[in-house]
C-alpha cells in the first residue's frame, strides 16, 4: 500500500499530477531535474504536514502547454497552481531546479507563503565553481555526483532506469534550464523580495550545484539561514533525508516562534 | 546523374592517441591539439582539391558547416564558398550547409547566401540543416527548440529572398520589423534548397512536400537507410500528386578510387576508420542532446549505438553497411551504377579527402574518378526510379 495519494490536477488547462499525504499546514515541494520521487524525507516531512508534491510541467505524466518556455513562465504557474488549490500559509519548498523554482515563485508573490527552503537550489551559479553538466555527463557520471556515499550509488545504478522518463525529464529541464545553464543572472537582484524566512539548505559534497554557492545566496537574502550537511551530495532527500526533515521542521517551527 | 566533390577539411594532423584520453574529437576534446602552424597549409591544400574538382569537370563542389571539432575547420563554410567563386568557373558551389537554428539572426544567412549567389554568377546551392547534437553544446542554443527555430528561420530566409522588402516578420523565436534584403540573390526566385540529413520521417515529408520539393540528401548512413528514405520521399511526393525526380535525391558517401582494388583497399583503410572511429567519435549524450529528437528517436538510437559504441568499425565492417565506395575505377563505377539503379538518386556527393588523408591519395583518387568513372555515370538516366 502506498503510503501517498496521486492525482491529477488541472491549473487552466494543464494537468498536473499530484502526490500527496499527512496533514497539517501546507507543504509543497518542488521536486528537482531528475523528477518527481515521493522520497524518504517527503515521507518523513508528512509526519508533520500535509505534503503536496506536482510533477512540473512537460516531466513524467504532466502535461506542458506549447508557449510554456522558461522558468519565469513556470514560476506565475505555480502561483497559479497555489490558488487553484486554495493554498494558504504555505511552506514551499524546492530541490535543485525545484529550489531555484522556489526563489522565482518567492520573488514574485509571497503572500500565500508562510516559510520558504530551498535544498541546494540550481538557478544562483558561483564563478569559481561552475555547475556539474547533468545534460553531458553518462547517467553513470549523473548518478555518482548525485551522492557523497557512492555505495549509494551503486545501488541505484544496479537498477536499470525507465529510459523514456529520463529522456522526457531531460529534455524537460533543457527545455527551462539550457541557456543560461540551469541559472537566471537576474535573479540575484530580485531576492530581496523573497521577505519571508528563508532556509538555504546544502550538502558540503554537492558535485552538480556546488557548495560554493550557497553564500551567493545568503548574500542576496534577506531572511536567510544557512544549513549543512555534512558527507552529503546533491541528492539530499535521498541521502540524508532524516537530517534534512530535522532541519526543515526545526526551521520551520523556529519561523513560527 | 550530377556528380558533386564533397570536402569536410578536417584536421588531418589529429593526433589519433588523443582518444586514450577523451571520448570525442568533439566540443570538449582540447584545442592545444590543432597547431596554429597547420592551418594555413591545410587551408591552402583543401582549397585547391576543391579548385581541382572544378577543372576536372565535377558538376559541382560542396562545403559544410561544423564547429569546436577537428571532424572539419569550417566552422563559417561561406568564407570558403566565397574564396571558390573567385578560382572556379563552372562547377555549383554547394554549402551542405549552414545550421540555422544556431544563429539568432537568420536574415544574416539570407544576405550571406544572397552575396555568394551574386558573386558566383548564380552558381550557389544552399542547404539548410539543423546542426548535429554536438552544436548545440557549441552554440548554447537549446536543443529541445532545435525543430521549431529550424522552420521559422527557413521561413524568414525564403521570405528574405522572395518577398518584396521592407516587410516586418514577427515569429516566436526571430522578430525583426525590418527585413530588406540588398543584394538579392541573382537565381530567381531563389537559390536551389537542400537538405542534407541522416533521415528522420518529419524531415523527409516536409522536404518532399509539393510547395517545396527540395533536394533530399542522405548523409554518410547504411545503405538500407538511405533506400528506406529516397523510398519514402518518393512516396510522399506520389502522395502529394506529383513524381519525385532523381534530381530531388542526393546520395553521400565517402569515395576512394585508386588502380586496383587491392590498392585502393591498403591506401583507404587506415584514412576511412580514422574518420568513422575517430573522428566521428562521441558519447550518445553529446551526439543526442536532450530534445534535439523525439523521446522514440532517441531512445531508438541509445539502443542502437550501444552495440556500435563499444566495438569499432573496420573498412569492410563499413563496406558491408554501404558506408565507403572503394576500389579500382571499374569496380567503383560498377558500385555506383548499381546503386543509383536501385536506389534512383541523381546527385551523387562524393567525399573524396577521407580523415588523415594525404594529398597525394586525394588527388590520384579524383584525377581517377573524373578520367575514368565520371564519363560512365553522367547519362545514367535520370528518369524517376518507381519506387518499392
Amino acid at each position: 500500500m502506498s503510503d501517498f495519494t496521486e492525482e491529477p490536477v488541472d491549473v487552466r488547462g494543464t494537468t498536473l499530477s499530484v502526490q500527496q499525504a499527512g496533514a497539517g499546514e501546507p507543504l509543497l515541494f518542488l521536486h528537482g531535474a531528475g523528477g518527481r520521487n515521493w522520497t524518504a524525507l517527503h515521507k518523513k516531512l508528512a509526519e508533520s504536514y500535509r505534503v503536496i508534491a506536482p510533477e512540473h510541467p512537460g516531466f513524467g505524466r504532466s502535461q506542458i502547454p506549447e508557449w510554456m518556455l522558461s522558468m519565469a513562465d513556470l514560476s506565475l504557474f505555480y502561483l497559479d497552481f497555489i490558488e487553484r488549490l486554495g493554498l494558504e500559509g504555505v511552506h514551499l519548498a524546492g530541490h535543485s531546479l525545484g529550489g531555484w523554482l522556489t526563489a522565482e515563485i518567492a520573488t514574485r508573490n509571497t503572500s500565500r507563503l508562510k516559510t520558504v527552503s530551498l535544498l541546494a537550489p540550481a538557478g544562483v551559479a558561483a564563478p569559481e565553481e561552475p555547475f556539474g553538466d547533468i545534460f553531458l555527463w553518462t547517467p553513470e557520471q549523473a548518478t555518482r555526483a548525485q551522492f557523497f556515499d557512492q555505495s549509494l550509488a551503486e545501488k541505484r545504478l544496479a537498477v536499470a532506469p525507465d529510459l523514456d522518463l529520463l529522456l522526457q525529464n531531460k529534455a524537460a529541464t533543457a527545455r527551462l534550464a539550457w541557456n543560461p545553464r540551469l541559472a537566471n543572472p537576474q535573479l540575484p537582484y530580485w531576492l530581496h523580495r523573497i521577505d519571508k524566512p528563508t532556509l538555504v539548505l546544502w550538502g558540503r559534497q554537492d558535485r552538480i550545484v556546488p557548495f560554493a554557492c550557497q553564500p551567493h545566496w545568503l548574500k542576496g537574502l534577506p531572511h536567510a539561514q544557512a544549513a549543512t550537511l555534512d558527507e552529503c551530495g546533491h541528492a539530499i532527500h535521498n541521502e540524508k533525508p532524516d537530517a534534512a526533515a530535522e532541519r526543515m521542521t526545526s526551521f520551520i517551527k523556529g519561523a513560527k516562534a | 546523374m550530377k556528380l558533386f566533390f564533397f570536402h569536410l577539411m578536417p584536421y588531418a594532423d589529429l593526433d589519433l592517441s588523443y582518444a586514450d584520453a577523451y571520448d570525442t574529437a568533439w566540443v570538449t576534446l582540447p584545442n592545444s591539439y590543432f597547431d596554429p602552424a597547420k592551418g594555413k597549409a591545410a587551408y591552402d591544400r583543401y582549397i585547391g582539391e576543391l579548385e581541382l574538382a572544378d577543372q576536372l569537370g565535377f558538376d559541382g563542389i560542396c562545403v559544410n558547416e561544423h564547429h569546436q571539432t577537428a571532424y572539419g575547420l569550417m566552422p563559417a563554410p561561406n568564407l570558403i564558398a566565397a574564396a571558390l567563386t573567385r578560382t572556379t568557373k563552372n562547377a555549383k558551389i554547394a554549402i551542405l550547409g549552414r545550421a540555422l537554428p544556431l544563429v539568432n539572426n537568420p536574415v544574416n544567412i539570407a544576405e550571406e547566401f544572397a552575396m555568394l549567389d551574386q558573386m558566383s554568377g548564380g552558381r550557389i546551392i544552399t542547404g539548410f540543416v539543423r546542426g548535429i547534437g554536438s552544436e548545440y553544446y557549441a552554440a548554447g542554443v537549446n536543443p529541445t527548440l532545435s525543430h521549431e527555430r529550424y522552420y521559422e528561420a527557413h521561413d524568414l530566409i525564403l521570405q528574405a529572398w522572395t518577398r518584396e522588402g521592407p516587410f516586418k516578420f514577427h515569429g516566436r523565436h526571430y522578430n525583426f520589423d525590418y527585413v530588406n534584403l540588398w543584394p538579392r540573390p541573382v537565381q530567381q526566385p531563389h537559390p536551389p534548397v537542400w537538405v542534407p540529413s541522416q533521415g528522420s520521417r518529419e524531415t523527409i515529408e516536409w522536404c518532399a512536400a509539393k510547395e517545396r520539393r527540395y533536394t533530399y540528401l542522405q548523409t554518410f548512413s547504411p545503405l538500407p537507410l538511405a533506400q528506406k528514405n529516397f523510398d519514402a520521399y518518393r512516396e510522399v511526393a506520389a502522395n502529394d500528386g506529383y513524381e519525385a525526380q532523381p534530381s530531388q535525391l542526393g546520395w553521400a558517401v565517402p569515395t576512394y578510387v585508386a588502380e586496383t582494388d587491392e590498392i585502393a583497399r591498403r591506401e583507404l583503410k587506415p584514412h576511412i576508420e580514422a574518420f568513422f572511429n575517430r573522428f566521428l567519435r562521441f558519447p550518445i549524450e553529446m551526439r543526442m542532446p536532450p530534445g534535439y529528437s523525439s523521446v522514440a528517436s532517441a531512445k531508438h538510437l541509445i539502443e542502437t549505438k550501444f552495440a556500435l559504441r563499444s566495438t569499432d568499425q573496420t573498412i569492410d565492417t563499413l563496406s558491408d553497411l554501404g558506408m565507403v565506395m572503394y576500389g579500382s575505377p571499374r569496380t567503383v563505377r560498377d558500385k555506383f551504377l548499381h546503386h543509383q539503379k536501385t536506389m534512383g538518386f541523381g546527385n551523387l556527393i562524393a567525399m573524396m579527402q577521407i580523415a588523415t588523408q594525404p594529398a597525394e591519395q586525394t588527388e590520384k583518387s579524383l584525377r581517377l574518378f573524373a578520367s575514368e568513372v565520371a564519363p560512365h555515370l553522367r547519362d545514367v538516366s535520370q528518369t524517376a526510379h518507381a519506387a518499392q
